[in-house]
């Protein structure tokens, strides 16, 4: 009963922060419902057991990723553009086509039947910790994935790094 | 439902004692800078300024509350109210004593690393929402040096982590205790190091206070902010302090407890009970603190954040390296 | 008892409402923010899969999603600041120079 409560009140939540996200006319509001969106997604994840990933959620989206947008807000003094429309001008004829996709997405869901069951029970992971469980299988079974990962996230740094040193060369442009 | 009561009752005690203790260090703080000066500091209010602290509280509550014209309202009333809440929520996952801790996650540490996290939020808004160049610079400046600390932070306690074993903070200490040498500072000195100098740089404390220096942009991004608030912002400046105090007494101090080769000297200090051992580290670090605020310049932004990103995250990486190094082939 | 179909049901109502953002929205930020909508919704189908079929691998593939999302939103952050540069504008009509009429 309290589950139900909760997932009711997380739902809501941020279907409620992820509409008004995207409709607001000051980028900085959005900005707000989003990180609203994002605290509420980290105890969606704690209702499903999953505490590791709900702190990795609020520490790398909540934390790091929204900073990374509202820096690059302020600090490019992004002049508000006031305009009257925020939406494209064909946007019923997108809308539609999203309540289409919509209505595939549910077709599917409805005829979604469950045929496996895997060996990683609620109370094993209850028993030795979400954290290790994770860090057993990335470890063990997704080695190769985690070093091609960490690979990736070292392009953004050498990025910025070219972008700098470019920037130096042609004088502040 | 008497335990909810009982958890209740808890949680305003640890409140009030840390609260009292904030008010207190206030008054500390300017008795010893003041000795350190050569001057005396507070001394008239109560015998010798003892009182200080209520005095100034009186006085802040009947301050005028002033909101700047252009500020956006709602966002400027609850940055302070961010910081605060995600700074003191900290101090349910820390264990005062063996069995005395508020809400014993097996995640603890990492909770703890992801409200600072969030906390962070409440010093870009407070700075951006008061509508004034200075506060918002202040904002910017304070925001890129706590967020850029958080990483040698987070390098630093992935060490304790290694060595543990857990992420909780009561088995971390008791992790701790049954290693040879009692503490973790000693075979992770440069860890230690790196904590200390991440948690000056993370309560925005000398010699890293640039965002909040009085000769540097008035006073950063709480400028604006008058009366109760800037006591809000204040609160939970302190608290952060007590945090990393705690934090660090815990996972590298050895928490309530003290190392084993003391006790088979001293077989007397058994009985003293944990609590105190706790409060005694706790208030070492908080006078590390001061006393570095009383005799060390402050840092340019750039050569902090230079030291932030050059100097500690390699030395995090080389502490991990070692401790993985010592857990793998020496301890086993 | 809550199943796992109103977690997916949840996972597409949010992936809808960040499709809808991302096709109807003229400011650059705003596509980049629905993008992470999506991103997120998807992360909660993966942990509620995972957690009722009561494997792993869900979980281990949200990781990963949320470590590429952050690598993501930097490089597009950092090719939207280079373009800013060079064009001071947020509008997606002024991006246009790949046109042909």
């Amino acid at each position: 009963m309290l589950v139900q409560i909760l997932f009711g009140y997380f739902a809501f939540v941020i279907v409620f922060s992820s509409f008004m996200g995207i409709t607001r006319k000051n980028i900085f509001h959005s900005l707000l419902w989003i990180l609203l969106m994002f605290l509420h997604m980290g105890g969606i994840y704690l209702l499903l057991n999953a505490e590791f990933i709900a702190m990795v959620q609020i520490i790398v989206y909540a934390g790091a990723i929204l900073v990374m947008f509202l820096f690059v807000l302020f600090l490019f003094n992004f002049k508000e553009e006031i305009n009257e429309k925020i939406f494209l001008s064909s946007w019923q004829a997108r809308l539609y086509t999203v309540l289409i996709i919509l209505f595939i997405f549910i077709l599917g869901l409805l005829s979604y039947e469950q045929k496996y069951k895997g060996p990683y029970t609620i109370d094993l992971i209850e028993k030795q910790g979400h954290t290790k469980t994770i860090g057993i299988a990335l470890f063990n079974e997704y080695l190769l994935l985690l070093l091609v990962l960490g690979f990736m996230l070292l392009i953004p740094l050498i990025g910025v790094g070219l972008v700098h040193r470019r920037r130096q060369k042609n004088g502040n442009s | 439902m008497i335990e909810l009561i009982i958890m209740f009752i808890k949680t305003a005690v640890v409140f009030g004692i840390v609260l009292a203790h904030v008010a207190y260090t206030t008054y500390a703080e300017r008795k010893i800078i003041g000795r350190a000066q050569a001057r005396m500091g507070p001394m008239e209010v109560g015998p010798h300024g003892l009182l200080q602290p209520i005095a100034d509280f009186i006085k802040i509550f009947f301050k005028e509350d002033i909101v700047p014209m252009n500020a956006e309202k709602f966002i400027f009333q609850i940055a302070p109210l961010i910081i605060l809440v995600f700074t003191m929520i900290n101090l349910t996952v820390i264990p005062f004593e063996r069995n005395f801790i508020l809400a014993d996650l097996n995640i603890g540490l990492l909770f703890i690393l992801a409200s600072a996290s969030i906390a962070v939020y409440g010093i870009i808004l407070a700075g951006w929402s008061s509508n004034s160049r200075y506060s918002f610079l202040g904002g910017i400046r304070s925001a890129s040096q706590v967020l850029s600390y958080e990483i040698a932070l987070g390098l630093s306690l992935a060490g304790v982590v290694l060595a543990a074993g857990s992420l909780s903070l009561r088995d971390i200490v008791i992790a701790q205790h049954n290693t040879a040498l009692g503490i973790y500072a000693i075979p992770q000195i440069i860890g230690f190091i790196v904590f200390v100098i991440s948690a000056f740089a993370e309560t925005n404390r000398a010699p890293f206070d640039l965002p909040e220096a009085e000769t540097e942009l008035v006073a950063g991004y709480l400028t604006e902010y008058s009366a109760f608030r800037y006591a809000l912002f204040f609160l939970a400046e302190y608290v952060a302090m007590y945090i990393m105090a705690s934090l660090c007494a815990l996972c590298f101090l050895g928490g309530w407890t003290i190392p084993k080769f003391i006790t088979q000297i001293l077989p007397f200090l058994e009985k003293v009970p944990g609590i105190l051992w706790f409060a005694i580290k706790v208030y070492a670090f908080i006078f590390l603190y001061i006393w570095v605020r009383a005799t060390l310049p402050r840092y340019r932004f750039d050569q902090l954040l230079n030291i932030g990103w050059k100097v500690l995250i390699p030395a995090g990486i080389l502490n991990l390296l070692i401790v993985a190094f010592i857990k793998k082939f020496l301890a086993g | 008892m809550v199943t796992l179909n109103w977690y997916l049901a949840l996972s597409i109502v949010v992936f809808c409402i960040g499709l809808f953002g991302l096709l109807t929205r003229r400011n650059i930020l705003i596509v980049f923010l629905s993008i992470e909508i999506m991103l997120n919704a998807i992360n909660i189908a993966l942990v509620s899969l995972s957690h009722y079929l009561q494997d792993v691998k869900g979980q281990i593939l949200a990781l990963f999603v949320i470590a590429i999302a952050g690598g993501a939103v930097a490089v597009g952050l950092i090719i939207l600041i280079l373009s800013y540069w060079n064009k001071p504008s947020l509008k997606l009509e002024d991006f246009n120079l790949l046109r042909e009429d």
